[in-house]
């Protein structure tokens, strides 16, 4: 099959640096404002409440977060607010020590999925977890929102700051 | 199997480089003009395209099967792009498939083609905006995340170790070490290399990853009347599945791919395998990252949940062991272009099934093998069961 190979030409970046080769460069100027949906404006204004909420589906009976207007699984509209609490199960993490453009970073980032206490088993969602030796983390660890002051909540996912380990 | 019977019957590629100097268009054509070469005929003697590339964003061309279609032969002919993520390249085979299937046309040409370069100052940028753009977004994630998710969910599940897991990507890079279009063959890697290798994101490691690439893959693909004109050696295409779950990714099992599964059965039943340990003799599942093999392995169901990485370590899916596994060298070693790669595992099977691989050959005749792509939001599972 080697003759079905074809010889492409490998650039390195010196070619680039030392301005051996001929490009062209264009920076996007592209700006959106996402509106959030129906259900996702009231679980943004629980966050601001400190609260976080979930929406049931009544054919399956999945208590859902984050929350939908439909179960994607029944294909049936969902049709009651739930509200659930600010502790967890962290079903997996990481321990990130790079941004998305491989700059290092000095102290790991530590994403991870929550399963949501009140919500149906499984339902996680993704956030950060804080005040916790990177070492230490396990899945299966119990876990409890950090919500930001009254003040500076705005409606977002970030009105939780991250989660921390929950004495039990 | 349904609808008239399909062959591949010529294939070609260019080389996976870092970066080429081509532009895409050059490099379609490059791997288009060689598989019709492969196969004697002309781009007369093409009746429809397929083609194959992922996000537009990476290239910065919106509708970039339009940009592409020139260099894909589709001039002047009945032209469509499906666009399913890392699954792309499996799923431009099947979409080639039911093409020909359907009675519509007699040879397709298919073209996969991604160069991930141009995005600076890396592509990731590009897959950003797969999270929720409300829910997620907002935490500023990168793509490895989900991947380390994924990897520490599965062997927190069945109790791996990272050793357990580095034998995928130390094979495969020795294999692509045999494959003339091979951007990461190393003959001489270890698993101390893979375990030294600096951490990105944990569990995930340098070496557990497969690289940045640019690079195209083409096939031909003929209804049975044609196919037997033009060679006599076609590669029929025996069964396709594709299968997609819930975008709500954090509410899913990560440590099991139930759409692989479903894919897969999909393509079982159409093929007639019942037995796929049995039937299935050389297989090309999605290694993106050296887990991904194993959990693909599983989903396809050619080992028990938990049990792929117990058989690499076994030896059984060397190049020589009961059931070869990326005998090409896969993502990790060959490359990963996106869309491309995926092709080129179907190319694989293609050219392993002809006996035509070279120094990659599988020993013992295989008469039947698999190509598997995924993608998305780590939820598209893609299937391709071929013969001879
Ligand atoms: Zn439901």
């Amino acid at each position: 099959m080697e003759e079905f190979v074809y010889d492409s030409v490998y650039l390195s970046s010196d070619d680039f640096r030392e301005g051996r080769v001929l490009f062209e460069m264009w920076e996007p100027n592209a700006r959106y404002a996402w509106d959030a949906g129906v259900a996702i404006s009231r679980y943004l204004q629980g966050l601001k409440a400190a609260k976080l909420i979930g929406r049931s589906c009544p054919d399956c009976s999945r208590v859902l977060v984050p929350p939908r207007m439909f179960c994607e699984s029944c294909f049936y509209p969902t049709d009651k607010w739930v509200t659930l609490r600010d502790t967890g199960t962290v079903l997996t993490f990481s321990r990130c020590y790079i941004t998305w453009d491989l700059i290092q970073l000095e102290e790991p980032q530590m994403p991870a999925v929550i399963e949501i206490d009140g919500a149906s088993s499984g339902m996680g969602i993704m956030h950060m977890l804080g005040e916790v030796d990177p070492e230490a983390l396990a899945i299966g660890m119990r876990v409890r929102a950090v919500w930001k002051p009254p003040d500076e909540r705005s409606g977002s996912i970030t009105d939780i700051a991250y989660f921390r380990p929950l004495e039990e | 199997m349904t609808g008239d019977r399909v062959a591949v019957v010529g294939a070609g590629m260019t080389k996976f480089v870092r970066r080429a100097q081509e532009t895409p268009k050059e490099l379609s054509w490059e791997a288009a003009h060689l598989a019709l070469q492969s196969c004697e005929m002309t781009i007369d003697d093409v009746d429809a395209v397929v083609i194959g590339t992922a996000p537009d964003a990476f290239d910065g061309v919106h509708m970039k099967s339009e940009y592409l279609s020139d260099g894909c032969g589709g001039w002047g002919k009945p032209l469509i792009r499906g666009y399913v993520g890392g699954g792309t390249g499996v799923f431009a085979a099947i979409q080639g498939w039911y093409h020909v299937a359907s009675g519509l046309f007699d040879t397709v040409l298919v073209v996969c083609e991604e160069k991930m370069s141009s995005c600076q100052p890396h592509p990731q940028a590009a897959f950003l905006t797969i999270f929720d753009h409300t829910t997620e977004r907002p935490l500023k994630p990168n793509l490895l995340w989900i991947f380390a998710l994924e990897m520490n969910a599965y062997m927190n599940r069945y109790g791996l170790s990272k050793r357990d897991i580095a034998t995928v990507s130390v094979k495969n890079k020795r294999n692509a070490a045999d494959h003339p279009a091979a951007l990461l063959g190393d003959p001489d890697i270890t698993v101390e290399d893979v375990l030294n290798s600096p951490v990105l994101a944990w569990p995930v490691q340098r070496l557990d990853v497969s690289p940045v690439t640019d690079g195209a893959v083409a096939l031909v693909m003929s209804a049975n009347h044609v196919a037997r004109r033009v060679t006599d050696r076609p590669v029929w295409v025996e069964g396709v599945g594709w299968n997609l779950d819930t975008a709500y990714w954090t509410n899913r099992d990560l440590s099991y791919p139930v759409y692989v599964e479903e894919a897969a059965r999909m393509a079982y039943d159409m093929a007639g395998i019942s037995e796929p340990r049995q039937q299935i003799h050389i297989a090309e599942p999605y290694d993106p990252f050296d887990y991904k093999e194993l959990h693909h392995l599983e989903g396809l169901m050619l080992f028990d949940r938990g049990e792929a990485p117990r058989a690499a370590a076994d030896g059984i899916t060397q190049r020589d062991g009961d059931l070869p596994v990326c005998p090409s060298g896969g993502l990790l070693g060959v490359g990963n272009p996106i869309a491309a790669a995926g092709l080129m595992k179907v190319a694989e099977i293609f050219w392993q099934l002809r006996g035509e691989a070279g120094a990659r050959q599988v020993p013992g005749n295989p008469k039947r093998g698999l190509a598997q792509a995924w993608g998305d939001l780590m939820q598209v599972g893609t299937v391709v069961v071929m013969g001879v």
